[in-house]
């Protein structure tokens, strides 16, 4: 078992001091657009999702890394890029099936959740306590049955002839 | 951290419509130390470079978007914007205020402040991606809606975090009392800011930013805003607006006499139930929604079940009613339900919906259609003049006369110059409930006597947002109806309100027991400067004075400084307010001496001297 952020969709209110904290932890500056945690909002059904990275137990970014750029802290088990090794190639960003692994702009290396080294400042921010550091051993109890139902929807598209 | 300034990018943004070009000038420092940002630095610019006298809807007026120093940071609930301007309603300066998430975005993109000029020889909306700033075509957009403008422009840039602040068909047809609309829901409201956008021929002003705000003194920063966050975070004013949005106070302003009803005839609406916090969250509600880095989220994000959809005309709209919309929040609940009589929840909501998207301000619409109503009833308006009865209560009337009025159609283009010109017009200026041409919000000063003296003296006409008495005079700290110490507060809460509204947070953090003293520790590490809150109470009336300069240069006298007659010697019949009058004369005396003004409301001499304001 190791820590993971769980995220709680419907308690988020979509006021991004998550996006803050990771910007100004990761960066120094408060800067939304760099962070590693970003609110997708769905105005019609007036719903915001944070999302970051799930530190797959198979992480693609990690695999498709030519120069074994991305390593697990052996600490809290999060996969976490060690910048002086990036050669900026993307292919990370790329391999990702999630869209959780940025790139900087000003330094064109990857960048990702490290989880903070195991105190994340999204979960301290969040003032409605949508996303939670806790032990579980996958991303989170919303993400079992969504994915399962994403798989449903597949299989049902999948047999009216890939529509 | 040395000297090193921050908080502020520095830097203002400078568009000239007419010729499309633009400049980035560096903002004097001395200005932002006197100033702080947002409403005071917008107001010295436009003292600076604007003759007051000008019309409001020429070119020559000039349009200003401006941030505080705290916008954009996770200081609570900062995310504000003002646009500053010569306001089309009023003819006065013009301070709108807005929240949601563009004026973070403008300072994420490098600026301070945007400052428009001139006019665009066709319809064009300008697009800033940092240091990229292009004044382009906006034909496409005209005669759309805000949320199909937000849309389009997202599709047809290409980039899905755009943030967008535009005009609607009201903002175009020079409503009175358009509104400039950012995020979709959230509006620069009052004062017609939007119609000064329209007749500037600017649809929309799209931003991306890809930048940071920088902080003087990060350790110290961090520590105010957990700091902050501690002050607000149980208190029971954020609960409430969290919980049932800001129509919680419907409940205190009807139980003190204090909700106008019927355009201000009675002070308490029987129907204030079906309009209120608990009937919006128990049927409407589907989720409450947050503005950028607040920690409230009093915004409500409302659906109308088709059925009720279907019982009210709309000609413009048979789409999209199924989606969710925002609001109502306390003033329109009250704008749009009690000061027309209509107690029909869903029929405010889509009112509330088609000001949104129209672009108009719901306040203003609200009370000049129930100053039609009250023509109507009393037989000044027959039925030929309007396509359907004007009658109190009437929620048919309330939705299509909103969409009309947006449009300018049949008696719309009457509605459409706000009840003032439109009693004047008519021949009974009587109907007009507002100051300086500018509507009232949902405080009946016979409940609540401070805001006489508030709404008679506030800058941009009549605001609750300056000086909001129903606070200490429902607390116990002052009784409601006597006159006793008001002057005094409302001078004091003026000042205080205004430099809140120069950093870029928003007021509403006081709703959670957040006040000056909390969060000019906030500005002060942020920007490096020492302020203190006694430096805020002086720029407070630094800023104030500068505005009623503006004003007087712009022709407004002490005669606008004034209430309906209504308010003055016509009291309530019944309820707590009953037999109360607004005692304007003897509140407004005592308050142009506390500010150190003559009897005609001019400043002294002294008293401008004292501010740092000799040379004005």
């Amino acid at each position: 078992m190791t820590k993971m952020l769980n995220i709680i969709p419907e308690k988020c209110t979509g006021c991004m001091q998550c996006e803050l904290a990771c910007s100004w932890v990761q960066t120094g500056t408060f800067a939304p657009s760099q962070s590693l945690i970003r609110v997708y909002v769905f105005d019609e059904e007036a719903s915001y999702a944070p999302y970051t990275c799930l530190q797959c137990d198979e992480a693609w970014c990690m695999t498709a890394c030519p120069v074994n750029a991305i390593a697990v802290d052996e600490s809290g088990g999060a996969k976490v890029v060690m910048e002086e090794l990036c050669v900026g190639c993307h292919l990370c960003t790329i391999a990702c099936p999630f869209g959780t692994v940025f790139t900087l702009p000003k330094t064109a290396k990857a960048s990702k959740c490290n989880l903070c080294g195991g105190d994340p400042a999204c979960v301290t921010a969040c003032p409605t306590d949508a996303i939670e550091f806790v032990e579980i051993d996958k991303a989170g109890d919303w993400f079992g049955p969504w994915a399962d139902k994403v798989h449903g929807s597949y299989l049902e598209a999948s047999a009216n002839g890939g529509e | 951290m040395g000297n090193r300034l921050g908080g502020w990018t520095g830097k203002l943004l400078r568009v000239d419509l007419s010729s499309g070009k633009s400049s980035v000038e560096a903002i004097p420092e001395d200005w932002r130390r006197e100033y702080i940002g947002g409403r005071g630095l917008a107001d010295r610019y436009l003292y600076e470079e604007m003759d007051p006298t000008v019309d409001a809807l020429s070119p020559e007026n000039k349009l200003i978007f401006a941030t505080g120093p705290l916008t954009g940071t996770p200081v609570p609930c900062g995310a504000r914007y003002m646009v500053v301007t010569k306001g089309a309603l009023t003819g006065a300066i013009t301070t709108s205020n807005s929240g949601g998430h563009w004026g973070p975005e403008l300072k994420f993109a490098g600026y301070d402040l945007l400052i428009l000029e001139g006019r665009a020889p066709k319809p064009s909306y300008l697009f800033v991606y940092d240091d990229v700033v292009e004044v382009r075509d906006a034909s496409q957009y005209w005669g759309k809606g805000v949320f199909a403008t937000e849309d389009g422009l997202r599709e047809e840039t290409g980039l899905p975090n755009l943030r967008i602040s535009c005009i609607g068909p009201a903002g175009e047809n020079l409503v009175r009392f358009a509104c400039i609309m950012n995020d979709k829901h959230r509006a620069a409201g009052r004062s017609g800011v939007g119609a000064v956008m329209g007749s500037k021929n600017l649809k929309a002003i799209a931003v991306r930013g890809t930048g940071g705000v920088d902080v003087a003194d990060p350790e110290a920063f961090m520590k105010s805003v957990w700091e902050m966050r501690a002050v607000m975070k149980d208190t029971p004013g954020k609960q409430a607006f969290g919980e049932l949005g800001t129509a919680a106070t419907i409940d205190m302003t009807n139980t003190y006499g204090g909700l106008p009803t019927r355009n201000f005839q009675q002070g308490q609406f029987e129907e204030y139930e079906n309009l209120n916090g608990n009937a919006i969250k128990d049927n409407r509600l589907v989720a409450n929604k947050a503005c950028f880095a607040c920690t409230i989220a009093c915004g409500r994000v409302t659906k109308v079940p088709g059925e009720s959809i279907e019982k009210f005309t709309v000609n413009t709209h048979p789409r999209n009613w199924k989606m969710a919309g925002e609001g109502p929040e306390y003033e329109n609940a009250w704008s749009l339900g009690a000061d027309c009589g209509v107690g029909d929840l869903d029929a405010v909501i889509m009112a509330n919906w088609l000001c949104n998207d129209l672009g108009m301000d719901p306040i203003s619409m609200g009370a000049t259609l129930a100053a039609a109503m009250e023509l109507y009833e009393n037989d000044v308006l027959t039925a030929d003049q309007v396509e359907l009865p004007l009658k109190f209560g009437s929620g048919e009337a309330l939705v299509r006369m909103t969409e009309a009025t947006a449009y300018r159609e049949g008696f719309g283009d009457e509605l459409a110059e706000g009840s003032k010109r439109m009693g004047d017009k008519l021949g009974h200026p009587e109907v007009f409930m507002g100051s300086k041409g500018q509507e009232f919000p949902a405080y009946d000063p016979r409940g609540f006597q401070g805001m006489g003296v508030a709404y008679a003296t506030c800058n941009r006409g009549a605001c609750h947002l300056r000086a909001w008495t129903p606070g200490p005079e429902t607390s116990g700290e002052m009784e409601p109806h006597t006159t006793e110490g008001k002057s005094e507060w409302v001078v004091q809460e003026q000042h205080r309100s205004t430099s809140h509204d120069a950093t870029g947070i928003c007021l509403f953090v006081g709703a959670a027991e957040a006040g000056l003293e909390t969060f000019v520790p906030c500005t002060a590490a942020a920007t490096g400067i020492p302020y203190t809150v006694d430096d805020f109470v002086k720029i407070g009336e630094r800023t104030w004075n500068l505005e009623r300069m503006w004003n007087l240069k712009a022709g407004l006298t002490k005669a606008d400084d004034t209430l309906p007659k209504r308010l003055l010697e016509e009291p309530h019949s019944a309820g707590p307010s009953a037999g109360v009058t607004v005692k304007l004369d003897m509140m407004l005396p005592i308050y142009y001496k506390e500010r150190g003004w003559d009897e005609n409301g001019v400043p002294s001499t002294e008293k401008l001297a004292e501010l740092g304001l000799a040379s004005l």
